[in-house]
C-alpha cells in the first residue's frame, strides 16, 4: 500500500471526489435534454444559458436519484438540503455561478465496502454526497487563439460524492472507483461512462510517514478512466516522494493529469486563489424530504452488489472473490444466475467467469451483447454435467458457440462429439484409426517420434 | 471597516471588474463608508437568531423530469458577441 | 384627444367598452403625449407601431364584445422587464443591444390581458438606485417642479421613468418593480399610486435580476382603482419561478368597495425618523386623521429593529447583485470589450459595460461574501432581517395594516446625493422594512410640500393580503385632496 522511497516508508492517502452525472430525461433546473453528444448548443435552455431574468426549478427526479444514490451507499438521508451559489467566472459556467451544495448537502455520512484481490473487504468512508450543476463544455484545441463554448452539458444534473481520505494506495482508488461505479449503475442513478464524461473523478492525494499526520494534497481535476486515476495517484505519490524526501515542500494546488504523458502538472486556470462567496441561491427555497418519500424510495430499491454478493456466496457457496466479479455488473450477475439455475453453481461460475467473460473481453462487448445466451451456455453445462461431453471437448464447442451461436446440443450432433462411454467401441474406434495410418504408427515405434 | 486599496484591488479581481490605480483611493473611501454604515448591525443581539432562508413561506416545488425545452441554438446565440460553427467563442484559455 | 390622456385606466377601460372612444384614438393620443415629452428621458425605447397595430387588434375585439381586462389600454413597461423582439437594456450599456428571444410573464399576462405596449421606461441601471439618474441613457426628469424652482427634479427610483411615464400621462398605468422602495419611492415622488405586492405575488421570471430575495413587480397608476386593476392582471402563480406562490388571485377591483370601518391601521413609532421633513411628519399625521374619520382604528405598534433595516439591506441587496451580475461577462449576450486574454476581456468589458454604481454594489456584495466575511456581513445581515420579520408579524397581530410616510423628503433635484451614496441610501428608509419582510406596500399620493411637490402615505400590509392593503389605500386617496400638477 505504501512507496517505498529513497529515505524509507511512505504512505499514500487518497480521497476521491466523484461527480456522477444523474441519469433523467432534463436537466436539474431546466426542461433541456441531456442527451450525449448532441450538435453544440442545440441541447440549451434559457435557464441553461443564464439568459437575464432566468430562473430555476428543481427537476424532482434528480432529487429522487440522489436520495437513492445516498440509500445505495448506506447512508444518512438529510432531510433539509440548501442550494447555494458557488460563484466563479468561467466561459462554460454561464451565470458565473454554479447553484451546488454546500453547507447542507442532501446526503451525509455514508460507505463502500472495497473488493480487494484477496477476497476480503475495506471500508471506504463516504463524506458527502450534494447535487449540483455541471458546467458546459470549453474546447480549447479547435482554433490557435480562441476558446469553443458549448453549453450542451451545462445545467445537467450532477451528484458530487466525496469520500473520506481512507484510501491508501492506486489498487484501493480503483477497487473505490469500479464499486461506486457498479452501485450506481445497480441503481440506475448514473450510467458510470467514464469515457463520455458522464463519472468524473478528482483525486486528492497526499503522502506522510506512516503514524504521522496527514502531508499537504494536490488535488487532480477531471480523471476519465480508473486507469488514468490510478496512473494518476502512482506517478503524483512518487512526484511528492520525490520532492519531499529532495528537501522540497508540497504545494497545495489543483493539477491535471495528462493522460499522454502519464503524469500531472499544476493547472494554469486554477493558480488565482479561489474565494468562491458562497451564499444561499435566493432563487430557490430550501430542500425538503419527507419520512415517506425517503421510506417509498428505500423499498423500490434494487439489491446491490454487495446483499447480492453475500446472498451468491451463501446460496451458491462461491468463493468470495469469484462471487464479487460475478456481481460487479448487474447483467453478469443476472446472467450467472440463468446458467446457474438447477445446475452446479460453481460449475456454472467457472464457465461464466473463465470462458464467457474472456470471450466477451476478446470481442469487447458486455454480457448483454453476448453471442451465447444464458440459455445456451446452460444447455452446455447440461452436457458437461451429464458426461455427453467431456470439459476439454466443451471448449471447442463454447469456440463453435461464440463463432456461430449455435446451442450447444446441436454443435455436438454435428461434429459428431458425443463423448463415448462404451470401452469396447472407443478400442475399436482406435484400432480403425491406427489402422489408417499404418506408416506413422510404424514410425512411431521405431522411434522417429 | 476602512478597506485599503490593495483590498479593493483584491475584490474588483475577485468581481472581474477593471478599476484604474488612479479610482482605487476614491472607490476605498466610498466602499469603507458603505461599510461603516451597515456595520451598524453588530449592535443588534442575533444569539439564537436563525437566518432568514426565504421570504416565501412554501415549499420548494419540484418539477416532473420532461423535456419542455432546447433545440433553439438560434435563440442561444441570437445576441452572441462572437459565435462561429454554433459554439460561442471567447479569448483562447490556457488549461 | 388630449382629454384622452387624462383619464383614468378604468375610466378609458369603460369609454371603450361603452364605444365612447376607439383603442386606436385613445393609443394614438398617448403615442402623441409620449413624443411631446421626450424631455422627461422617462421611456428608453418607444414602442408606437406595436402600440398601434394592438390597438387595432383591440379594436377589433372590442367590436365583438371580446374585450379582455386590460383590452386597448395603453401602458409601458419598466425595461426591466425581458420583452420579445424589443430591446431590453436594465438602463445599462452592457445590455444596451440585448434583445430578448422570451417575454417576461408579467409582461405577457399584460398583453395577454390586451394591454398596448408603449414603450420600455427608464430606470437605475439595473434597477439600482432611488433617482433614476444612474441610467446609461440619462436620469429622468420628474415633470414635476418646486414652486418658482425651474431645476429639474428626480423622479424617483429605480422605476422612475414608469413613475414619470404615468404622472405625464404618457400611458394609463405602467409596471415597475422594487426591491427597496423601487415602486414606492418613485410614486411618492411623481404623486402617483405605486404598489409593491407581497413578495411571490408576480413571477419574477423574465425580469432582469438585482436582488432575487426582495425583487418584485408591481403596478403604477393614477388611482389606486386602476392600481388594482392592473396588479389583477400582473399577480398569479408562475411554476417556472420557485419563488411564486400558489395562492389565488382575488379581484382586487371588488375588494375596494369595501371601505376601512372596523380595520385596525397600527402607527409604528419607530418611522418617526431623524431628518424626517416637518411636512412628512405633518402629513403622516393627517393620514392617522381620515383614516380614522374613515371609520379605522388607529393603534400604536412597535417594530423595534426598524433602524436595522437599512444596514441589512445594504449587504443583502448588493451580495446577491453582485452574482446575480456575473452573468454580464461578455460572452453569451450583451456589450464585450476585447482584451488581451479571457480576464483582461471579462475585466474592461464590465468596467466598461456597468457605471459608478452598479460597479459600487457589486463590489461591496463581493466583499460582504468573501472568505472571513461571510458570518459578520450576510449571515448577521440575514439574521437581522428574521428579526424585522418578526417585528411585522407581531405587529400585524394587533393591527391589519401599518400606515407610514413613504419617503422622508419630497423629490430633489438632479444631481444632489450623487457622491454620497449612503446618503442616498436613506431614500429608502420607509420602504425597505417590508421589503426586508416580504410584505405588500402602496405609495398613495396624499398632499403636496410647502414647495408644492407631491408626497406619499405608505401602507403595509400583511402577507398576500393585497385586498386589504387597497381597501385602505382607496380610503386614504378618497380622504386626501387630489393633487393636481402644475398647481
Amino acid at each position: 500500500m505504501g512507496i517505498q522511497g529513497a529515505t524509507g516508508e511512505w504512505e499514500i492517502v487518497i480521497g476521491c471526489e466523484v461527480h456522477a452525472q444523474i441519469v433523467s430525461k432534463a436537466k436539474l433546473f431546466s426542461g433541456a435534454p441531456t442527451d450525449f453528444g448532441a450538435e453544440p448548443n442545440t441541447q440549451v435552455s434559457l435557464v441553461d444559458a443564464a439568459m437575464p431574468g432566468m430562473l430555476p426549478v428543481i427537476n424532482g427526479e434528480c432529487v429522487r436519484q440522489a436520495v437513492r444514490t445516498g440509500l445505495g451507499l448506506k447512508a444518512e438521508i438529510n432531510r433539509v438540503s440548501i442550494f447555494d451559489r458557488k460563484n466563479y467566472f468561467y466561459p462554460d459556467l454561464p451565470a458565473g455561478y454554479q447553484i451546488s451544495q454546500w453547507t447542507h448537502p442532501i446526503v451525509g455520512k455514508g460507505e463502500v465496502l472495497l473488493d480487494l484481490p484477496d477476497g476480503k473487504t475495506r471500508t471506504v468512508g463516504i463524506t458527502r454526497l450534494h447535487l449540483e450543476q455541471d458546467a458546459g463544455k470549453s474546447l480549447h484545441d479547435q482554433h490557435p487563439n480562441q476558446t469553443y463554448v458549448d453549453l450542451n452539458r451545462a445545467g445537467v444534473a450532477l451528484m458530487e460524492i466525496v469520500s473520506e481520505p481512507d484510501l491508501r494506495g492506486s489498487e484501493e482508488v480503483g477497487a473505490y472507483l469500479r464499486k461506486l461505479r457498479s452501485i450506481l449503475r445497480y441503481l440506475g442513478t448514473c450510467d458510470g461512462n467514464m469515457e463520455e464524461g458522464s463519472m468524473r473523478c478528482d483525486v486528492n492525494v497526499s503522502v506522510r510517514r506512516p503514524g504521522e499526520p496527514y502531508g499537504t494534497r494536490c488535488e487532480i481535476k477531471n480523471v476519465n478512466s480508473v486507469r488514468f486515476a490510478m496512473q494518476a495517484v502512482e506517478y503524483e505519490a512518487r512526484r511528492q516522494v520525490d520532492l519531499l524526501e529532495d528537501g522540497g515542500t508540497i504545494r497545495q494546488e489543483t493539477r491535471l493529469f495528462d493522460s499522454a504523458k502519464g503524469e500531472t502538472r499544476p493547472m494554469r486556470s486554477k493558480e488565482e486563489a479561489h474565494d468562491y462567496r458562497y451564499f444561499p441561491d435566493p432563487d430557490l427555497l430550501p430542500l425538503r424530504l419527507s419520512e415517506d418519500c425517503v421510506e417509498e424510495l428505500r423499498a423500490a430499491l434494487p439489491e446491490l452488489p454487495d446483499d447480492k454478493k453475500e446472498r451468491f456466496i451463501t446460496e451458491y457457496s462461491l468463493q468470495p472473490y469469484d462471487a464479487g466479479v460475478l456481481v460487479a455488473e448487474q447483467e453478469n450477475a443476472a446472467y450467472y444466475e440463468k446458467v446457474a439455475k438447477g445446475r452446479d453453481p460453481k460449475l456454472a461460475a467457472n464457465w461464466v467467469i473463465g470462458e464467457l467473460f474472456g470471450a466477451l473481453n476478446k470481442k469487447g462487448v458486455p454480457v448483454t451483447a453476448s453471442p451465447v445466451s444464458a440459455e445456451d451456455l446452460g444447455g452446455l453445462v447440461d452436457l458437461i454435467a451429464d458426461d455427453t461431453i467431456s470439459g476439454r471437448i466443451a471448449k471447442d464447442v463454447f469456440a463453435e458457440m461464440v463463432e456461430t451461436g449455435k446451442p450447444a446440443a446441436a454443435i455436438v450432433e454435428e461434429k459428431g462429439l458425443r463423448q463415448v462411454t462404451d470401452t469396447g467401441a472407443i478400442e475399436a474406434a482406435i484400432a480403425q484409426v491406427l489402422a489408417g495410418e499404418a506408416e506413422k504408427v510404424a514410425d512411431y515405434k521405431g522411434g522417429n517420434r | 471597516m476602512s478597506l485599503d486599496k490593495a483590498t479593493v484591488a483584491g475584490i474588483a479581481s475577485l468581481a472581474r471588474i477593471r478599476v484604474g490605480e488612479e479610482e482605487l483611493e476614491d472607490l476605498a473611501g466610498e466602499l469603507s463608508k458603505i461599510l461603516d454604515f451597515v456595520e451598524q448591525l453588530e449592535e443588534v443581539d442575533t444569539e439564537n437568531v436563525e437566518a432568514m432562508a426565504s421570504v416565501a413561506a412554501m415549499e420548494l416545488r419540484r418539477r416532473a423530469d420532461e423535456v419542455t425545452e432546447g433545440d433553439q441554438r438560434d435563440k442561444i446565440l441570437a445576441n452572441a458577441p462572437e459565435a462561429t460553427a454554433g459554439f460561442f467563442t471567447v479569448p483562447k484559455v490556457v488549461e | 384627444m388630449a382629454a384622452l390622456t387624462h383619464l383614468s385606466l378604468a375610466e378609458a377601460r369603460d369609454g371603450l367598452r361603452k364605444k365612447a372612444f376607439s383603442a386606436e384614438e385613445l393609443v394614438a393620443a398617448h403615442v402623441q403625449a409620449v413624443e411631446a415629452a421626450r424631455g422627461l428621458n422617462a421611456i428608453i425605447t418607444e414602442t408606437p407601431e406595436a402600440a398601434l397595430a394592438a390597438a387595432k387588434a383591440s379594436d377589433a375585439r372590442l367590436a365583438k364584445g371580446e374585450g379582455r381586462a386590460l383590452e386597448g389600454i395603453p401602458v409601458t413597461v419598466k425595461d426591466l422587464f425581458c420583452t420579445e423582439g424589443i430591446r431590453t437594456t436594465a438602463a445599462s450599456r452592457i445590455l444596451d443591444r440585448f434583445v430578448p428571444p422570451y417575454e417576461s410573464t408579467v409582461t405577457a399576462k399584460l398583453w395577454d390581458a390586451g394591454a398596448v405596449p408603449m414603450g420600455k421606461t427608464n430606470l437605475d441601471e439595473f434597477a439600482m438606485g432611488s433617482s433614476t439618474t444612474t441610467s446609461h441613457f440619462g436620469p429622468t426628469e420628474n415633470p414635476w417642479r418646486r414652486e418658482g424652482d425651474n431645476r429639474p427634479l428626480v423622479a424617483g427610483g429605480s422605476s422612475g421613468g414608469s413613475a414619470a411615464a404615468v404622472a405625464a400621462g404618457l400611458c394609463l398605468g405602467a409596471t415597475g418593480t422594487d426591491t427597496g422602495g423601487s415602486i414606492r419611492q418613485p410614486a411618492a415622488f411623481c404623486g402617483v399610486v405605486g404598489l409593491k405586492p407581497t413578495y411571490g405575488r408576480c413571477s419574477r421570471w423574465g425580469i432582469v435580476a438585482f436582488a432575487s430575495s426582495l425583487d418584485q413587480a408591481g403596478p403604477f397608476a393614477r388611482s389606486v382603482r386602476d392600481a388594482a386593476i392592473l396588479l389583477g392582471a400582473m399577480a398569479g402563480f408562475d411554476p417556472k419561478d420557485s419563488t411564486s406562490a400558489d395562492v389565488p388571485v382575488p379581484d382586487f377591483e371588488a375588494a375596494l368597495g369595501q371601505g376601512v370601518r372596523g380595520l385596525k391601521i397600527g402607527i409604528p413609532k419607530e418611522y418617526q425618523a431623524d431628518g424626517m421633513a416637518e411636512e412628512v411628519t405633518a402629513l403622516w399625521e393627517q393620514g392617522k386623521v381620515w383614516l380614522k374619520d374613515a371609520g379605522a382604528e388607529i393603534v400604536d405598534v412597535s417594530l423595534p429593529h426598524t433602524r436595522y433595516a437599512l444596514p441589512a439591506y445594504y449587504i443583502i441587496a448588493p451580495a446577491e447583485a453582485s452574482s446575480n451580475l456575473a452573468r454580464y461577462d461578455g460572452v453569451r449576450y450583451g456589450l464585450r470589450v476585447a482584451g488581451e486574454d479571457l480576464n483582461d476581456m471579462y475585466k474592461k468589458t464590465r468596467a466598461e459595460g456597468f457605471g459608478r454604481e452598479v460597479r459600487r454594489r457589486i463590489l461591496i456584495g463581493a466583499y460582504v461574501l468573501s472568505a472571513g466575511y461571510y458570518d459578520a456581513y450576510y449571515l448577521k445581515a440575514q439574521k437581522v432581517r428574521t428579526l424585522i420579520a418578526r417585528d411585522f408579524e407581531e405587529a400585524f397581530g394587533k393591527v391589519d395594516v401599518l400606515l407610514t410616510p413613504t419617503t422622508p423628503t419630497p423629490a430633489f433635484p438632479i444631481g444632489e446625493k450623487e457622491d454620497d451614496p449612503v446618503a442616498m441610501y436613506l431614500n429608502d428608509v420607509f420602504t425597505v422594512p417590508a421589503s426586508l419582510a416580504g410584505l405588500p406596500g402602496v405609495s398613495v399620493p396624499a398632499g403636496l410640500s410647502a414647495d408644492g411637490l407631491p408626497l406619499g402615505l405608505q401602507l403595509i400590509g400583511r402577507a398576500f393580503d393585497e385586498a386589504t392593503l387597497l381597501r385602505a389605500a382607496a380610503a386614504l386617496e378618497a380622504a386626501a385632496p387630489g393633487i393636481q400638477r402644475g398647481a
